[in-house]
């Protein structure tokens, strides 16, 4: 049957994984948002102004990883933003991010037409390119799926890892874990919950750009309005769906992927004839409902999660 | 004073005192604790216990004043710097996160932040180590949300002792224990007290400041009033001196019981999550009568609570008021049968805090007693607010200041006065006093006295056993959703109840009645 065949190619998982990479390098930076208590919905914004900023200084005449280092400082900065009216001012944190998201994009367009006022089609770079990884990239199936992918696919990995290992395994990672369940269990060690809240921010912001980047720098080779579509939001659900785990968010990650790799070809076989394209491109986001409600029913949420912390009240 | 009684000192506080916008928290307060030396810090809420331990531990910076630790000056406004200098605190809400697990909350803030790892062996051997010598019996691997409030004070107090602490404050740490987990507290302190360590222990149970302590400071409205040695002084004294006159708690005149007004048979609930229902839970509540129920939150009180106040129904077993089984129970039927709640928490659900004074006094009543052809009686309402702050003393500037504004000992008596003014049959009083002052918790004990004396049926749940036993004409004992049968007045010792209270008479209750 045609599904069997497309699950077993080598290519639907290569596709999978790299339609998976920017939602990884978003939702960590969301997890890690969010495990130190703040929700940042600034994350499609951050998304759109990390992807236009990379392609723009890699067109400027940086070299690639040049791109990703200036997606990460937009989206560093913009994380800034938003960490200093939701930490310390302890704003809405919906609003702030809400508004952070108008704000990035809007100043993304803003920008673009001022850098590039008589264009009608956006110039094109040369794009992170597939690199092989010797050995296991002759493997069957994994090889072509894993480890034949661009460099910044195998970041997001990479990524996803150490962020765990900081969380379980350090002080640092145990004091941003403390700062999105019970503030005043950080406060009362001496430590500043204002601190590291921000820090968590503006860092989880940095990775939502490069995942933003990843779209321009690696998935294609150029900027379009729109072309970050909503991922960021999806991000959002994918943190709820890893039950705030850096491990379960990826395999939801590359879950939502797979599925979304699977409606384009499912176009292309018989069933595609029959069925409006419009039905095969809800699929991923009507099995990730399904996937979000059946595996967020036992997840334990930060209980810290959106509540401002104000230094000396009870 | 002599050189070595002067090396003794670990702490000197000198002269703090600390305003809140117009208001003073503490005036020019000072005093020195001795190593090895238990003081208790006494006071009303509201005396500024807490406030003074907040600035000692650097959360709040004292406008004047001084703090000296082992000699040396602190500065303010750090509490890395009290930590490091060895000061422990237990808060009453305690500072810990559910979701980390025993030893992650006892090392957290321990390492800089930029260190590799946690070394997570080296930590549970040490805590494993320090709760054996301290008996604080926990399992390091264990997730403090799923841990008992019991365990979790355990958890805090290793949290001090890990950092090598020397000096510990405890602030109000046995609100939420039983009799026995709180011996079980005053026998660890003891041993650490033995091995040189210094104790600030902040209450207003007289009992406990008697039975722990080496001197006791007594602080009223911010200042520091009296100080003696607790060999000198006596339950009374300290008493009279916290709230700055004689104090008489109310004398509860025998009741005089009549016909059950709600009787329970075999009553069953399911259970709510880790609350657990009622299970063949049979209970009278007569007319005239105050029946007190013990026993360790999370035990059932919440069921028997929610069934009585129409939030749930019975799943199996008979429910009856009045004698009648009432038609299709739900709170609405529970007021229209004249039950009325004092609920377990008053802010969250027994006023909302930024309504007014006014809005408040009618939130269970607005839609009958005040409002006309479907428009709301303001005038009334206000007439209403008025008598309610003259007749149940609530001090206030006037019916329009939003409740948040109000202390807790203000709110309850809102809430007990738009209770009471409606002369229900059956008063469901959960957690009357908690948070108190001992004015105000007398205040709310007088009043359900008087509601008891013109027959109504009250119900006093409470985890505070003097409380029960001071004021209850007959006693139940509830645990694990299981009711002991009833006791009448002075016939338990408070160990009795708090055997079964930990579940240990039910066994030995079933085998007796078989």
């Amino acid at each position: 049957m045609d599904l069997i065949d497309i699950l077993l190619s080598a290519s639907f998982w290569a596709a999978a994984i790299r339609i998976a990479s920017p939602l990884i390098f978003a939702t960590i930076g969301e997890l890690i948002c969010e495990r130190a208590g703040v929700l940042n919905l600034g994350i499609e914004g951050i998304m759109v102004a990390g992807a236009f900023a990379g392609w723009i200084a890699v067109w400027g005449g940086l070299p690639l990883w040049g791109g990703v280092a200036v997606a990460l400082l937009t989206g560093m900065m913009l994380g800034l933003v938003h960490s200093v009216f939701s930490v310390p001012f302890g704003l809405s944190q919906h609003v702030v991010g809400v508004g952070l998201t108008l704000l990035a994009t809007s100043l993304t367009f803003y920008t673009y037409r001022v850098v590039l006022p008589e264009v009608s089609s956006p110039p094109k770079i040369t794009a992170f390119q597939p690199y092989e990884i010797p050995l296991l990239s002759d493997l069957p199936l994994v090889g072509p799926a894993l480890f034949s992918q661009t460099p910044l696919t195998y970041a997001a990995f990479i990524l996803a890892g150490l962020t765990a290992l900081v969380l379980y395994r350090t002080p640092l990672g145990l004091a941003v874990r403390a700062a999105g369940e019970n503030p005043q269990a950080v406060a009362a060690q001496g430590l500043s919950v204002t601190a590291i809240r921000m820090g968590a921010v503006v860092v989880g912001s940095g990775f939502m750009a490069i995942g933003g980047a990843f779209l321009t720098l690696s998935a294609f080779d150029s900027f379009f309005f729109d072309m970050v579509n909503g991922r960021g939001w999806i991000c959002i659900a994918l943190v709820v769906f890893g039950a705030w785990k850096p491990g379960k968010a990826v395999l939801g990650a590359i879950l939502f992927a797979a599925f979304d790799a699977l409606q384009i070809r499912l176009q292309q076989t018989g069933i595609g004839a029959v069925v409006p394209y419009q039905v095969f491109l809800m699929m991923p986001y009507i099995l990730s409902i399904l996937a979000l409600v059946v595996m967020s029913r036992r997840a334990e949420i930060p209980a810290a999660l959106m509540v401002p912390f104000n230094k000396g009240e009870r | 004073m002599t050189d070595t009684e002067k090396a003794q000192v670990v702490l000197r506080l000198d002269g703090i005192t600390k305003r809140f916008g117009p208001v003073t928290a503490n005036e020019d307060v000072s005093f020195a604790l001795n190593r090895g030396e238990v003081i208790a810090l006494l006071g009303e809420n509201g005396a500024g216990k807490t406030t003074l331990m907040n600035i000692l531990f650097g959360q709040y910076t004292a406008d004047e004043g001084s703090v000296e630790l082992f000699s040396q000056p602190l500065p303010a406004g750090n509490p890395r710097a009290a930590l490091d200098a060895g000061v422990g605190m237990v808060h009453q809400h305690f500072t810990l996160a559910g979701n980390l697990t025993v030893w992650e909350n006892i090392v957290l803030g321990v390492d800089a932040l930029s260190a590799a790892s946690l070394r997570p062996a080296n930590a549970k051997a040490r805590i494993r180590q320090l709760s054996e010598r301290f008996h604080l019996k926990v399992d390091p691997d264990a997730k403090v949300g799923r841990l008992t409030v019991g365990e979790r004070q355990r958890v805090e107090i290793l949290k001090a002792l890990y950092r090598n602490a020397k000096i510990l404050i405890l602030d109000e740490p046995t609100a939420v224990l039983t009799p026995q987990e709180a011996d079980a507290l005053f026998a660890t302190l003891r041993e650490a007290i033995a091995s040189g360590l210094s104790v600030i222990f902040i209450s207003h149970k007289l009992h406990e400041v008697m039975a722990i302590s080496d001197r006791v400071l007594v602080l009223r409205h911010g200042r520091l009033v009296a100080e003696r040695a607790t060999q000198d002084t006596n339950g009374e004294e300290l008493a009279a001196l916290m709230v700055g006159a004689e104090v008489s708690a109310p004398s509860i005149a025998p009741a005089s019981p009549g016909a059950p007004l709600l009787s329970m048979r075999d009553v069953t609930t399911p259970g709510a999550g880790s609350a657990p229902g009622l299970a063949r839970v049979s209970l009278d509540l007569r007319a005239g009568q105050i029946t007190g129920l013990a026993g360790v939150s999370g035990n059932g009180q919440a069921a028997l609570s929610d069934l009585i106040s129409g939030l749930i129904s019975p799943s199996s077993g008979t429910l009856e008021l009045h004698g009648a089984s009432p038609q299709g129970w739900s709170p609405r039927s529970a007021i229209a049968n004249g039950v009325a709640r004092i609920p377990e928490d008053r802010h969250k659900t027994g006023t909302i805090a930024d309504f007014d004074l006014t809005e408040n006094a009618i939130l269970e009543t607005y839609a009958t007693r005040f409002s006309k052809r479907g428009w709301l009686d303001w005038v009334g309402a206000r007439a209403f607010a008025q008598k309610l702050i003259e007749g149940y003393d609530i001090r206030c500037p006037g019916p329009d200041i939003r409740i948040r504004l109000l202390s807790g000992g203000n709110m309850q008596k809102l809430i007990l006065g738009r209770v009471l003014e409606g002369a229900p049959d059956i008063i469901l009083a959960n957690q009357p006093v908690r948070g108190l002052d001992i004015g105000a918790v007398n205040y709310v004990h007088e009043q359900l006295a008087k509601a008891r004396d013109r027959g109504a049926a009250v119900l006093l749940i409470s985890e505070d056993l003097d409380e029960i036993m001071r004021l209850s004409d007959v006693i139940h004992v509830i645990s694990e959703g299981r009711l002991s049968p009833e006791f009448a007045r002075g016939t338990m010792r408070p160990e009795d109840l708090g055997r079964w209270m930990a579940g240990e008479g039910f066994e030995k209750g079933m085998t007796d009645a078989a």
